[in-house]
């Protein structure tokens, strides 16, 4: 249970791996199909992020206590990549640097149930997030 | 992971096998326009049942494949969309909006049958 899951981010191959992880990890402690499924997309944009943004970084899930419902997922993805410089622009619907669909932050805030992100320029960023047995 | 696409008369059928990289879904593209160009393809039905999740970067690439293909004058309908990754979808912000899609192959198969009035 507090085994920590880690998977190295560099290509588009480790975005795969992570995302199943997540599902597999997810599924064992008895989360639905559709959250397990919510947690693996999660898991896939944050990957791809650090892919696209970071070129290196790290995925870790494991599973922690929850509620009276069951243990919750915690995802922690980093990079040390060069920081976002105004998070409040990069959690807007629509907004991306990157040219593709500007949905990664907001659409993965909506998917989990807590949701943080810290960031520091030149240095680079964490994010986290929880998913709650439903 | 190469995705194999059958040709059923003037229509062609991609059948994704496993989860795809971001790498499977661009060369998936690629070989679509090229095969609906020289299989001359009045439609295409891109099955995704096999898909384990839909996340920006594989609908993006699914709506491009059907502009493409829409450009080139051919209809392309996706199929088997899983109920827990539509529900993902929408949840991230997803529609696929002004792509055509269909519950299974079978029905998939109908529309473009209905639409050509073909007999393939």
């Amino acid at each position: 249970m507090n085994q920590t899951i880690r998977v190295p981010i560099h290509t588009d191959k480790d975005i795969v791996a992570a995302r199943q992880k997540g599902r597999a990890l997810a599924l064992s402690l008895g989360f639905s199909e559709i959250d397990s499924t919510l947690v693996a997309t999660a898991i896939s944009e944050l990957a791809r992020n650090i892919v696209t943004y970071a070129k290196r970084g790290e995925i870790q899930i494991h599973a922690a206590n929850g509620n009276s419902k069951g243990p919750c997922i915690v995802v922690v993805a980093k990079d040390r990549g060069a920081g976002i410089s105004n998070i409040k622009l990069a959690l807007q619907d629509g907004f991306s640097t990157s040219g593709s669909l500007g949905l990664g932050l907001p659409g993965v805030k909506r998917l989990v149930d807590e949701f943080e992100i810290v960031s520091n320029i030149g240095k680079g960023t964490i994010v986290k997030f929880k998913k709650w047995k439903a | 992971m190469e995705v194999p696409v059958l040709k059923q008369g003037p229509f062609l059928i991609a059948t994704v096998q496993a989860a795809l990289t971001d790498e499977d879904l661009v060369h998936l593209r690629r070989a679509m326009v090229e095969r609906v160009v020289s299989a001359r393809s009045l439609g295409v039905i891109i099955d995704v049942t096999a898909m384990d999740i839909m996340d920006s970067f594989a609908s993006r690439t699914l709506r491009e494949i059907a502009q493409m293909i829409r450009l080139r004058g051919a209809e392309t309908i996706i199929v088997g969309i899983q109920p827990e990754v539509a529900f993902a979808m929408v949840q991230l912000g997803i529609t696929l909006e002004g792509v055509v899609t269909a519950l299974d192959l079978e029905e998939g198969l109908d529309y473009l049958k209905q639409k050509f009035d073909s007999n393939a």
